[in-house]
This record gives structure tokens, C-alpha cells and sequence, in this order.
């Protein structure tokens, strides 16, 4: 009796649950799907499902006719450059704070966080002006410099977080046992930490990857990431959809799947370790 | 064990991001400041000149900035609402089992990792689009006279976007919460009687109240700076309609040259974002004594 219904109970929340699973993600499977349609049947009415003439002619398109594959590499180098730059300069910090803590350290924290709270518009003028009398502006290095302070806060963070999971007792044992400080790094702390710093990295390469305000209003032909050159296609100069979703798609494709194995690091890194 | 040695070298790996952050936060937002006070227009340069509080006083008086204010409200509130009350039920639904859980997790906190800009457009037009567009062709199959979204309901329709986008990200936090839940508690609860709704009050939602604070308060510092979907899709309009206090600074800057005015704009946003912040900070620093 009770398998029973724990059976059928079992069954609704599996018909409730693909329904609104399916529901969230209709979105993005109609880019996909009308990524693969020509222009005309993309904006057809009644819309097509699965019986039209699957096309890759808008992925061709896209990337002989609109410097895609230029976009797409600034995207990647602004990701991975501020992420790497903001881990260079993020662990020793977050070491330093886990391992040595002073009784300012939790301070120096909260102040760090305090700065991911200032909104970008407050700063918009000065930095734009900034980077328009030093030459930074459209550039990529200009771009991967603001992305990685934005970021820094939250890499800290994360790696603060991980960081002080490692005891402390096992470096102790170590310097005791006479290991030398590379040593310690080497073969204690480098293994333990590499999960938490890969996780941070990941979280990070998704945040800048996706990251709009700066890259809009500081890039324009030559840096634009994915995110400002696909804003590109809102300018209302006839219906493109089958080529817009060429080129969304192949823009949130690679972090999607990202995406989805960072769900844990993500929950951490977004709340500042408030959630784990 | 913290000998004079080591303090100093963890001062020394501690200083290039404090000197960093410190730098990015004093240099422009003192600029700013500086800025505010001047009447200072970007396609003149050389003719700034003191004006006082003049920036504040132009600002605020313009009708587009109580436009603006209210936009803002209305985005974070809407927002707010949809994804923390969905979320609840979200996480509720995925903690559940059920045949193909990890799918559907996977299908439903995927629209957080879609960049703003192209999930505007998307929405704009594949969905939104007043002929051509999926919800219009449901209405209209329905015997509905379709929407023109962007056009009649253009903050609402920028709601739903953003909100698309923030759900996934309450669910994941409420679910990771919920999932810390002890299950005795409930299950005593249950022996003594207690039915889903009162179990939900009175034990699982004072328990995610933690999480539910952290969500409000985090999705209101992303959401106050919320731009792009407003720039790929309405552009603000039409009018002020949909123009927020971020998309007015961004516009007196980059659009109307006047450097003055947006700096004076900034300031009240970093006004308004650090109550939000007093908060927040508040919150998390007692986390880090636990």
C-alpha cells in the first residue's frame, strides 16, 4: 500500500517536474533548433518543430561573413586571460589569509567583498575616460585588467574558503618532520588545493565569459567579446533569427556545458561562502 | 608557530590584491566624486569648470530620474518576487525524487550560464516578437489577439528576462540549502501529525531563511546593475518606460556627453547599492565567525 503510493506520488513529480524542466529550457533548445533552419522558416508561422530542411548554412555564414571566430577568441582570451591573472594574484592572498591570519584579516575580507558591491555605472565615467587617454579603450588587455579586478573579490573568496578547509595541523607535522617551505607546497599544500583552485577557475571563466556591462561599454570592433558583438544583432535592420542563433548558440554552447558541471562552485562562489 | 618571519611574508602575499582592489575602488569612484561637482561636458574637453551641487540638483530634478528610481524598484521587486517564491517551489519540485532528476536539474539551472545579451535578443525576438514571435503565435492559436510586449508591457517584459536568467540561481541556492535539512525533524513532525503545509512553515522555511536572506540580498547587488538586457531590447523605451538608474548614467554618459551629470548619477547609485551592501556584508561576516 505504501510502495503504492509512493509509487504514483513518484510518478507526478515526474510528469511535474519534465514539464517545467522543459518549460525553462524551451528557450535556449529554440535558439538551437532555429539555428538549423533558413531564414524564411525561422520566422514561419505556424514555427516548425522537426520537419524542415535542417540546414548548416547559417553556421557558415556566420563565421565567413561576421569575424565570428575573431569575437569568439577575444572571448576566450578575456576569459581565461582575467581568470588566470585574478588566480596569480588571488592565491597567495587567500593563502596568506588562511594559513597566516592576523587579527585584521576578516576585516581585509569584508573590505574586499565591499568592493564587489560598488555598482559599475559609479565608476563608469573615470574608467572610460581612463581608458580612453591611456589607449586601453577596445583593447584586449584593457578589458582583461577590468574583469579580473571585478572578479578578484569573489576568487579571493573562493579560495579563502577552500583554503581553510585544509587543516592546519598537517602543515604543522610537516615543518616538524624539517620539510622546507617548497616542499611544503609542493607535496602537501598543492594537491590539497588544486580541486578549490580548478573549481574557482571554472566559476570564474563562466563569470567573465558572460560578463556585459564593461565588455559593452568599453570594447567596440577590434576586442568586442561574444557577449557585445552578439548585441550587434539587435539592430533592427531586418529579421536575421537563423543567423542570430547560429551565432548564440555557438556563444553559450561551451559554457553551458561548463556550466553544468560547476553547480556546487557555483552556489559557494556566488553567496561568498554563506552557502555550501 | 606565526613567527616574525612568516608575518611579514604573508603581508607580502596579501599586499599586490589588497593595493589592486584598494586602487580600482579609491581612483575612479574619487574621480567620480571629482567629477559630480563639475560641469563638465566629454565633446568639450578643457572647459570643465566648478558647479557645485549643480550635477545633483539637475539629476534629480529631471523627470527621467524619478522614472528611473521607480524602474529600478520595480525590476529588483519583480525580479525578486518571481525568482525567490519560483525558486522555493523550484528546489521543493528537484528535491523530490523523481524519474530523470538530474536531467531536469540540469534543464533548469541552465539559463543562468546564458550570457544577458543573448538571452535579450532571444527573447525579444524569437519569443516576444509581436508577429513573428512563439508567444504570439500561442495566442493567436488560442484565439488571443497577440501581445506586442516590448512595445506595451516593456518593464514587465524585461522582468520576465532577467528573471529567466536569476531563477536558476535562487533554486540552486535554496535546493543546496534545503538538502542540509535533517530529515528526523521531519519525519517526527510527520509521526506527530503535522501536514505538508505546516510542515513547510514551520519547519523547513525558518530553516532556509538563511539561504532565502543571502538570495534576496545577493540578487538585489547584480540586479540594481542590471543593463544589457535593456540596451539589446527596448533601449529604455519607449520613453523612460523601462529606463533604470543605470541605464540613465549609462545614457547621460556615453549618449548625452554630459560627464557632470552621470558622475552625479553614479554617486547616488553607490548610495543606493551600499544600503543594500550594510546589509549583505552584515550578514556574511557573521558566517565567517561561525
Amino acid at each position: 500500500m505504501a510502495r503504492a503510493v509512493t509509487t504514483q506520488r513518484k510518478l507526478v513529480f515526474t510528469a511535474i517536474g519534465w514539464l517545467i524542466g522543459i518549460l525553462l529550457f524551451f528557450p535556449i533548445f529554440w535558439t538551437i533548433l532555429t539555428s538549423f533552419k533558413t531564414e524564411s522558416e525561422a520566422i514561419a508561422t505556424p514555427p516548425s518543430l522537426l520537419f524542415f530542411d535542417w540546414t548548416l548554412e547559417n553556421y557558415i555564414e556566420v563565421n565567413t561573413r561576421s569575424d565570428y571566430l575573431k569575437h569568439a577568441l577575444n572571448s576566450v582570451i578575456i576569459a581565461f586571460g582575467s581568470s588566470l591573472l585574478g588566480l596569480l594574484i588571488a592565491i597567495p592572498a587567500a593563502w596568506s589569509m588562511a594559513f597566516s591570519p592576523s587579527r585584521h584579516t576578516k576585516n581585509v575580507l569584508m573590505w574586499m567583498l565591499s568592493t564587489k558591491m560598488l555598482p559599475p555605472v559609479g565608476v563608469l565615467v573615470p574608467i572610460y575616460l581612463l581608458f580612453r587617454n591611456t589607449g586601453l579603450l577596445d583593447t584586449l588587455v584593457g578589458l582583461v585588467i577590468v574583469l579580473m579586478l571585478i572578479n578578484l573579490p569573489i576568487i579571493i573568496w573562493m579560495l579563502y574558503t577552500y583554503f581553510r578547509e585544509i587543516p592546519g595541523d598537517i602543515l604543522e607535522a610537516a615543518r616538524m618532520d624539517g620539510a622546507s617551505l617548497s616542499r611544503e607546497i609542493v607535496y602537501i599544500l598543492a594537491p590539497m588545493a588544486t580541486p578549490g583552485i580548478a573549481s574557482t577557475l571554472l566559476l570564474n571563466i563562466i563569470l567573465a565569459w558572460n560578463e556585459a556591462f564593461w565588455s559593452l561599454n568599453l570594447t567596440a570592433a577590434d576586442a568586442a567579446p561574444l557577449t557585445a558583438f552578439i548585441a550587434s544583432y539587435s539592430s533592427p535592420e531586418g529579421l536575421f533569427w537563423a543567423k542570430l542563433s547560429a551565432a548564440s548558440t555557438l556563444a553559450i554552447a561551451p559554457i553551458l556545458v561548463l556550466g553544468w558541471f560547476s553547480q556546487k562552485q557555483l552556489v559557494r562562489g556566488l553567496t561568498f561562502g554563506a552557502v555550501k | 608557530m606565526a613567527t616574525l618571519h612568516t608575518r611579514h611574508t604573508a603581508r607580502l602575499m596579501l599586499s599586490p590584491a589588497v593595493i589592486m582592489l584598494l586602487a580600482w575602488m579609491l581612483i575612479p569612484l574619487g574621480m567620480t566624486l571629482y567629477f559630480s561637482l563639475l560641469r563638465y561636458n566629454l565633446l568639450m574637453p578643457g572647459t570643465e569648470t566648478f558647479d557645485g551641487l549643480e550635477n545633483y540638483v539637475y539629476f534629480v530634478t529631471d523627470p527621467a530620474f524619478g522614472a528611473a528610481i521607480a524602474n529600478t524598484l520595480l525590476l529588483v521587486g519583480g525580479t525578486l518576487l518571481i525568482t525567490v517564491v519560483g525558486g522555493t517551489f523550484l528546489a521543493i519540485l528537484l528535491d523530490q525524487p523523481f524519474f530523470g532528476q538530474g536531467i531536469v536539474r540540469l534543464l533548469t539551472i541552465s539559463p543562468f550560464f546564458i550570457m544577458p545579451t543573448v538571452s535579450a535578443l532571444v527573447w525579444k525576438n524569437m519569443l516576444m516578437h509581436p508577429a513573428n514571435g512563439v508567444f504570439a503565435w500561442l495566442a493567436t492559436s488560442l484565439g488571443f489577439q497577440p501581445i506586442d510586449w516590448l512595445a506595451d508591457a516593456p518593464l514587465f517584459s524585461i522582468i520576465l528576462i532577467v528573471s529567466w536568467g536569476w531563477l536558476p540561481f535562487a533554486t540552486l541556492i535554496i535546493l543546496t540549502a534545503l538538502q542540509s535539512l535533517d530529515s528526523e525533524q521531519k519525519e517526527a513532525a510527520e509521526i506527530d501529525g503535522a501536514g505538508p503545509v505546516s510542515i513547510f512553515f514551520f519547519i523547513t522555511l525558518p530553516h532556509l531563511s538563511r539561504a532565502l536572506t543571502v538570495v534576496v540580498l545577493i540578487e538585489t547587488i547584480f540586479l540594481l546593475s542590471v543593463f544589457a538586457e535593456i540596451l539589446v531590447t527596448t533601449n529604455g523605451g519607449p520613453g523612460t518606460a523601462s529606463t533604470n538608474l543605470t541605464f540613465l548614467v549609462f545614457a547621460q554618459a556615453l549618449l548625452n556627453y554630459d560627464a557632470g551629470a552621470a558622475a552625479a548619477g553614479g554617486i547616488i547609485a553607490v548610495i543606493l547599492a551600499n544600503i543594500v551592501a550594510v546589509f549583505l556584508i552584515r550578514m556574511i561576516g557573521k558566517n565567517l565567525e561561525a
